[in-house]
Formats: structure tokens, sequence, C-alpha cells
């Protein structure tokens, strides 16, 4: 299912636990299967499940939890756009209007080149430079129509 | 212990208490959602909000332990206006559609909304909806209407032991579901619909059948195993339309399994017999109660007359009530026959003369819960005895030890410490060795050792100290696959061996209402209480043996011999070659077996009538509806029939009479007879290339009512007839899953799909009973099994 080395490192994560606590390795265990495969796949949700020997829906509720997880594929670019509480009331609804148009796709949508996966999701904790959006591990605050121009036309 | 006061009213309460419970306990009202005393504190929906003195915000009633001093307001300006917010919140997403939902008439949400809702909405924005879920066929969803309480997910975790329901997604976009669409399939699940406070998850079968506020409750109990729940028969008009549980903390506290709850449907099947029927030359005519009556008794009397009395018999299925227990075996009496048992798939009646009546759990209910060893020998009881298997959970999660000798490594909802699998064959001779183990250098009786010789001793020693470690909080309990084996007397010797030797308890609960048939009677060697029966010192006959070498005449009662008795198979060619078999049955069974009189009778919820559970506790209940058309309660039918056959003092007027002549209401008494000696192992071997039959009885096919419930029929535990075979074994007989295996018996073969189960053990064969396609290997213990 998973690389050794990915298998070494669930191994890892695992073992910082007490053994019967295997399961407070979900988070991690998702998150390494998700490197290797791209996206979680449900049959991939299955196994990370069957190795904590936890039932599967519980691996589900976590990874359906946090947007950092992705339920299915991504663009090269992955675009997460906080609407939360502080983002709505400084005007994320019209950066998320912005963005569809621009990309021509809605929130869980990929543009058709692969390039860009647009994600709406909950607060990000930089509720101070609202609105904001995470472009891959970055952070981008007060965003304007110009400014979400400047930062993915500079994308490749 | 802290004095706390709420609204004002000084109250002590127990340390660690939270504030919720100390005003449930002084009658105050909080009100609640995500709270409910049987399941863990989540504290999520915030409805419980209360005020508390000194603290800066209002607080969670649930999740706010008691300190000394603290002064509550439930219904301050302050909380009010908390639960008032709290409830616009929730009603934010929530559907107006109380009109069109099952649940209006008895939802929190409405009676709070009521209470603390506003009559106009603020909210302007989008509501959203979410899609409804497919989860089986006893549940039926409507989750645009969810709250998020999450009960219904920690009862699964928690209680049923199984976490089939999940909440996905998070905030606004969170979503109560199961992995990919999976159903729900727990044999508790319908509690799931008791316990959500909005109609997210109503009952599928009742689903649209009747308002709430229509239906009359009636007070009843569940007659498809030991435990005697108590249910609460709601109908409509003289049609039960659900079932739910009353609550008994000592019995079945606030749950049902899913076979006592849903089994109502087979009341309203199409398939109830309303009138009775005659067969005249082989055609089957409706037929007045006298001319049937008449036709039956005449049958009767007729084979005793060419062949007398010892050639008549009858048998009860283990789901009738006390009164129709001891009329039966009366009636028999009176016409000079013992032949009258109720222990339909029970094979070894070996102890019979010896041991005493020991149908019962060996402790009360409430003990198993708290036990701190527990041996399962021959026992499935998640399944079995769905209740029961909640009170081993209970007990393991106390940290108890539980541990199984069993033919199958079943899917138990608990850990399980040591466990011994092993062919239904040899299960004697492991629990042998467990006593073996358990004398440690003490004199081993000779039996014991016997049966013990060949067993393997893994395990043994680790169960004997476990049981000896836990001392009187011990429990051996054999189950429907114990009390059903060929060799089920030495199981209970052994089982008795073990309890002396270690100072546990030990039972072997009887199916259904089966301790009731002992305490009438209903079984040939023993009278009411179990006393000796006089003039049954003649052979007399058991259900096996009245099968075994066929009487003239049957009078059954609620039974389906192909179905129910432990030799199908010859049960059906006894039937068919009686000159008089009469039926006394809730359906209309003239498909399933070779009937010359069906009499129409009532089913639990139509008749009055006792039952008496596996810890000995008699509970006695009135008929919810009126009969269906025709149909009788049996115990007046069989008063009639009494009266009819000229025999003395059946002149009942009420069922209580009947109860008052049985005279019996205390606990049972469990003195312990000797045990009996049991004769050495014959050297019953298998047959080279024979596997060994494992035959239990799935849930959804123990007696005639569940088999005609529908849906339970339809339930993922309702696996229509297969061959189960492990994957080694199946390899060895060149098959692969959803292949065909022929599968020989010691009279005939079947051909049954085949399906991969690795917790069947090599050498062994899963074939359920109680269904048609494996009636013909009848009670072959080894099977034949070979590529289609
Ligand atoms: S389905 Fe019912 S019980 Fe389950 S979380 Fe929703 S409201 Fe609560
Ligand atoms: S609300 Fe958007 S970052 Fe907190
Ligand atoms: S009942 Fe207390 S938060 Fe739900």
């Amino acid at each position: 299912m998973l690389s050794q080395q990915s298998e070494n490192e669930i191994d890892l994560e695992i073992a910082k636990y007490p053994a019967e606590q295997k399961q407070a390795a979900v988070m991690a265990a998702l998150a390494i299967a998700q490197r290797e495969k791209g996206w979680l796949d449900e049959e991939t949700l299955d196994y990370v499940a069957r190795r904590l020997e936890i039932p599967a829906i519980r691996v589900a509720e976590v990874a359906t939890f946090y947007s950092m997880y992705d339920l299915e594929p991504v663009g090269r670019h992955k675009i997460s756009l906080c609407t939360n509480i502080s983002c709505m009331l400084r005007g994320s609804e019209d950066i998320k209007k912005y963005l569809e148009d621009k990309l021509s796709i809605k929130p869980g949508q990929t543009t058709s080149d692969g390039k860009f996966t647009l994600k709406e999701v909950e607060c990000l904790a930089a509720c101070c430079g609202a609105p904001m959006m995470q472009v891959d591990d970055d952070y981008h605050e007060n965003l304007t129509p110009q400014r979400v121009d400047e930062i993915l036309d500079a994308m490749e | 212990m802290p004095t706390i006061e709420i609204d004002g009213k000084a109250l002590d309460v127990e340390k660690g208490k939270m504030i919720i419970e100390a005003a449930d306990a002084a009658g105050i009202y909080i009100p609640r959602f995500c709270y409910h005393e049987k399941l863990s504190i989540a504290a999520n929906c915030r409805m419980c909000l209360v005020e508390v003195e000194k603290a800066p915000k209002p607080l969670p009633a649930c999740a706010t332990p008691v300190v000394d001093g603290m002064k509550v307001f439930t219904s301050s300006p302050l909380a009010v206006e908390a639960q008032k917010g709290t409830m616009e919140f929730l009603l934010i997403n929530h559907p107006l559609d109380c009109p069109v939902c099952d649940q209006g008439g008895e939802c929190p949400l409405q009676d709070q909304a009521l209470g603390y809702g506003k009559d106009i909405s603020r909210f302007a924005e989008k509501k959203r909806a979410v899609d409804d879920k497919d989860i089986g066929p006893l549940i039926e969803t409507e989750m645009t209407r969810c709250i998020h309480c999450t009960r219904c997910v920690r009862f699964g975790q928690e209680v049923a032991g199984i976490m089939e329901l999940g909440m996905t997604g998070r905030g606004e976009h969170s979503e109560i579901g199961t992995f990919l669409g999976h159903s729900v399939d727990s044999e508790l699940s319908g509690n799931m619909v008791d316990l959500c406070p909005v109609g997210a998850l109503t009952n599928k079968p009742y689903r649209f059948s009747a308002r709430v506020w229509e239906l009359a409750d009636h007070a009843g109990i569940s007659p498809h195993d030991c435990v005697g729940a108590n249910t609460n028969i709601q109908s409509v008009r003289g049609r039960v339309k659900r079932i739910l549980p009353r609550d008994n903390e000592s019995v079945n506290q606030c749950w049902l399994s899913d076979r006592d709850r849903y089994s109502f449907e087979a009341l309203n099947s199409p398939e109830r017999l309303s009138r009775p029927m005659v067969r005249r030359d082989g055609q089957w005519r409706e037929a007045d109660w006298e001319t049937a009556l008449h036709q039956a008794v005449s049958g009767i009397t007729g084979v005793i007359e060419n062949h007398g009395a010892d050639r008549i018999g009858a048998l009860a299925a283990p789901t009738s009530t006390l009164e129709e227990f001891y009329l039966l075996q009366k009636l028999m009496r009176a016409m000079g026959c013992h032949n009258v048992d109720h222990r339909l798939r029970q094979q070894d009646f070996r102890d019979d003369d010896e041991s005493i009546m020991r149908p019962w759990l060996g402790c009360r209910i409430e003990d198993l819960g708290r036990a701190r060893a527990i041996l399962l020998v021959g026992s499935n009881i998640r399944k079995d005895q769905p209740l029961l298997g909640l009170r081993v959970r209970d007990a393991a999660r106390g940290g108890a030890k539980i541990m199984a000798i069993n033919a199958m490594d079943y899917d138990f909802h608990f850990d399980v410490a040591h466990r011994i699998i092993a062919a239904a064959s040899d299960l004697p001779g492991r629990l042998a060795a467990v006593v073996h183990a358990a004398h440690e250098g003490s004199e081993v009786p000779s039996d014991v050792a016997a049966w013990a010789e060949e067993a393997e001793f893994e395990d043994a020693a680790a169960i004997a100290s476990a049981l000896k470690d836990a001392g009187e909080d011990a429990v051996v309990v054999l189950g429907n696959a114990a009390a059903s084996h060929a060799d089920a007397s030495v199981l209970k010797s052994m089982a008795q061996a073990l309890a002396q030797q270690t100072g546990a308890s030990w039972g072997c609960p009887s199916e259904g209402n089966g301790a009731a048939a002992w305490v009438a009677g209903c079984v040939p060697h023993r009278a009411v209480h179990a006393r000796p029966a006089t003039g049954a010192e003649k052979p007399v006959s058991n259900a096996m043996e009245m099968i075994d070498r066929p009487l003239k005449s049957y009078i059954l009662l609620n039974v389906e011999p192909t179905l129910d008795c432990a030799d199908g198979q010859a049960a059906k060619q006894a039937m068919e070659g009686a000159d008089c078999v009469v039926a006394l049955t809730v359906f209309d069974i003239r498909d399933n077996v070779d009937a010359d009189v069906m009499l129409p009778v009532a089913p639990y919820s139509e008749t009055s009538g006792s039952y008496v559970n596996c810890e000995g506790r008699l509970q006695s209940v009135t008929g919810a509806v009126a009969p269906l058309g025709e149909a009788r309660p049996a115990w007046k039918v069989l008063r009639v029939l009494g009266n009819l056959l000229d025999a003395e003092g059946f002149d009942y007027v009420t069922s209580e009479d009947v109860k008052n002549e049985v005279a019996w209401s205390q606990m049972p008494i469990l003195d312990e007879s000797p045990r009996c000696g049991v004769p050495a192992p014959n050297a019953r071997r298998r047959p080279a290339g024979a596997l060994v039959r494992i035959a239990d009885v799935p849930l959804y096919r123990v007696d005639a009512l569940v088999r005609r419930a529908v849906s339970l029929q339809l339930t993922a535990d309702n696996q229509p007839a297969m061959a189960q075979l492990c994957a080694e074994e199946a390899q060895r007989v060149g098959v692969e899953e959803g292949d065909r295996v022929s599968v020989a018996g010691a009279a005939a073969e079947v051909s049954l799909p085949v399906r991969i189960n690795d917790s069947v053990p090599t050498g062994s064969v899963y074939i359920p009973s109680a269904w048609q396609a494996t009636v013909p290997l009848g009670n072959s213990t080894f099977v034949k099994v070979s590529k289609a």
C-alpha cells in the first residue's frame, strides 16, 4: 500500500504513543500517506484505519475535518481560501467570487490545466490579516483582487 | 459531599457529579440535547447552559462538575438568554418540516423550541441541506434535520461497541454518516433512533404509519430471548405500530435489541392466520372454531383409542408464556401422556434424571455486568442474547477478563483475554481441560480426566486461574451452541465442576421463555417447579425422542418443526407420518408443516401471560391489542381443549387463575444438586475427509415471529444459508467465495454458496440451522464438503 519509507515513518509516529493509544498517530499517518500519494482515496483511509486498528469511520472523521487533507486529486497548487467569520467580515466572499471568475472553477474544483485547486476552508488562525488564503505552504493576508492576481500570476 | 444550591434549593451532591445530574436527581429541569446519562459527555449542543454564581459566562450543566458552595440558576435571565441563543443557532439549519417528520410530537427539539425558540427566524442566509444516507433496513435518515449532538456516534462507540456512524466534515459541513455509505449493522442499532433527539434517525418500518399522539402504550415483554426485555408496545386502533424499550435498570436498562424492537412487523404479517383451518381429503378449508376444535379432539382421541396415550406428543415453542406451557403439559398429562417438551433444539438429554433444572444465567443480569471474570462456552452472546452481550461488554470495560471456548471465533464487541477455538465436537474436551487445570494438584475426577485426556491444555490453565482469581465474581455461561450441543450434558457437568472448583457461578440460560417452561412443568420428566412428575416413570419422550421415534399425533404450540427442531428433516418426516397434527399457530404454516388442523392463536402482543427470564424474574403482562380476527389466546384454546377432552380442572376464567395455580414467584432456588458424572467419551471420530459442522441458529431465524419480521430479514446479520469456511479450508476443497459446494450429511446432500469466513477454524464449516436450504442435513455433526 505505501512505500517502505512511509511505513517506517508511520511506525515512528506510532512509537511516540502508548501501545494501546495507536490511534493518536492518525493525523501523522494520514499526512505521510498523503505526501506519498498526493491525495487520500478511500482505500488509503481504510488502510490507515487497519494499520492503527481503529474503525475506518474514525479515520474518515479526521480526514474530512482538516482541510489540509485532500480527499480528491489536487492540482499543482492548492489555494485554501478562508471564509470563516473574520475573513467573511473583511470581504472573503468577494475574494471567493473573484477567484472563481479568474480561475473558472468553484471551490473544490481544479482548473482544466491542472494548475490550481481552489478550496474553501475554515479559520487558518490568521484573522489579523483577514481576508487571507493559503497557497501551498504559504499564507497570504490582506487580500484584494489585485494581490490575488499578483500571487497567482507569479506561480508556475 | 459538596453542598450546592440550584434555583435556591440546597442539595447534597456526590463529588464528581455534573450539575445536570444533580438537577435531574432533584427534579429540576434543564434543557438538553447531547447529554444522555448512559453516554459519555460531549457538551457540544450547549442547550444546557446555566448561570453559575461567580462564573463570568453561562456554563454547560452537563459538563460542569459540582463544587461545594456552588450556586446555580437554571432559569435566571442570563441562563434563559443563553438557552434561547443556543436554540436560535440550532434552528438556523434545522428544517421546518415538523408536519412531515415522524419525530413530530416526541421531538426534544420541537418541545424545547416551543419553550426557548422565537416565533420568527432572523437568519436570512442560505440553510444547508444534507444528503440522506441509506444505512440499512431498520433506520431511516433525514440528515438535514441532524443537530450533531453525536449521541448516535457515542452510542456506537461506547454502548454497542462498534463505531459505524461518525461525524465527517467540519463546522457547517459536518455530517453524520458511515464510512463509504456502509449500512449500520449493529444488533442494537434501533436504540440510536430512540437516542436521536430530532427526526434525523427514525424507525424505518414504522415510518409514516402513525402519529405519536395516536399511539396507545402497553407494557409488554419480549419473548425472543431469555432476557425478558421490558417493552412498550404501541398501537393504533388495535394494530401494533412499533415497540419501544420500557426502562428497567435491572433487565434491559433503557435499551432493546433490534430483534425485540423490530419483530413487531410479524404481528401484522400477511401470513397471520385469522380463522381456524381444517384439512379434509387433502384440502384446506376455513372452519368455525367448533368444527376445528371438534376435528382436533376427535383426531387426538382417535389416536389414543387406537394406539394408546403414549403415542401422542406436544411440542411448545420456547417463546410461549408460562400459562401456555402450564396448560399444555396439564392437558397432556390429563390424557395420560407425559410427552411434552419445549427444548426443541436440545439433542442431549442424558442428564435429565439426575440434574436439577438449571435454565438460568447463574447470576443476576446486573451482576453479569459487574463480574470480574466471565467464561463463555459455546456462546455467541453478542448475537444470541444481545442485551446480555451488552452486560458482558460492561464487565469487560470495567476490567473483567472475558474468556471463550467456542467452535468459532465470534466477532465480539469486547476484548477476549483468552480464547480456545476448537471444532464443535471438541468443546467438551477443551472445557474438561480447564476443569482439569483448575484442580491444580488435587485429585481430578475420573470423568473429567477422561474427557480432558486428549485435549490441548494451552490457555486452559490461564482460564482456570482467571476464574479462581475472581472467585465469587466469576461466571461460567453456557450459550445456545452449548445447550444444543450433542454432548450438552457433558458441557453442563464440566461447567458445574469448574464452578465448584473455582468458586464461580455458572448457568445455561434457555432459549426464549424456556425458564418458564421448567417452572410450568413443560418437560416430560418433571412437573411444576421441576418436581418429579408422577407417572412419568414409564418411558416418556423428550423433544428429540418424539421426533426420532415418530408418534401418531402431535400438538404443536407455535412450532414449525422443520425449522425449530434440532433435526428438522426428521421432524418434517415425523409430521408427515402422523395421523393427526394439531397446530396452535400464529401463522398460516401449511407450507411448512404437514398439519391437519390449524388453530389461530395470539402472539405475544395479543395475549396476557407471564415470562420468567434468565435470572428467574417473573414478569406478567396483559394483551396490548385484541387478537386478530378469530385468533384467540393460546391459553384459552388449551382451556377449551381441556374441556372438550373432559379433563379435570380446566375452568379458568383468566390467565391469572392459571398463573396462581402454578404459584411461583420467587427467585429460583439455585441449590446445587451433586454434579452428575458423565460417561466416558465415546469414540465418535470424525470420518476421514469430513468437516465438523457448526450449526448455530442465526439471531433472526430463532422463532416463527422473527422469521417473518421482514425488515430484520433484510439485515446484514441475516445472511442467507451459506457454507462458511476459512480460506485455508476453502482452498483444500478447491473453492472460492461465491462458488457452490455440495454438502453431504448423514442422510442427504444440499448445495450451498460458499463464503470465506476466517473466524471458522480449519476442519469446521459453519452451516446455519433454521433455513429451509439446510434442513435436509438434519443434525449431522460431520459433513462432507466438495466442489459442486
Ligand atoms: S443523527 Fe440524531 S443522534 Fe445522531 S448526531 Fe444527528 S441529531 Fe444527534
Ligand atoms: S477567520 Fe479567516 S483566518 Fe481566522
Ligand atoms: S446537553 Fe450540555 S451541552 Fe448538550
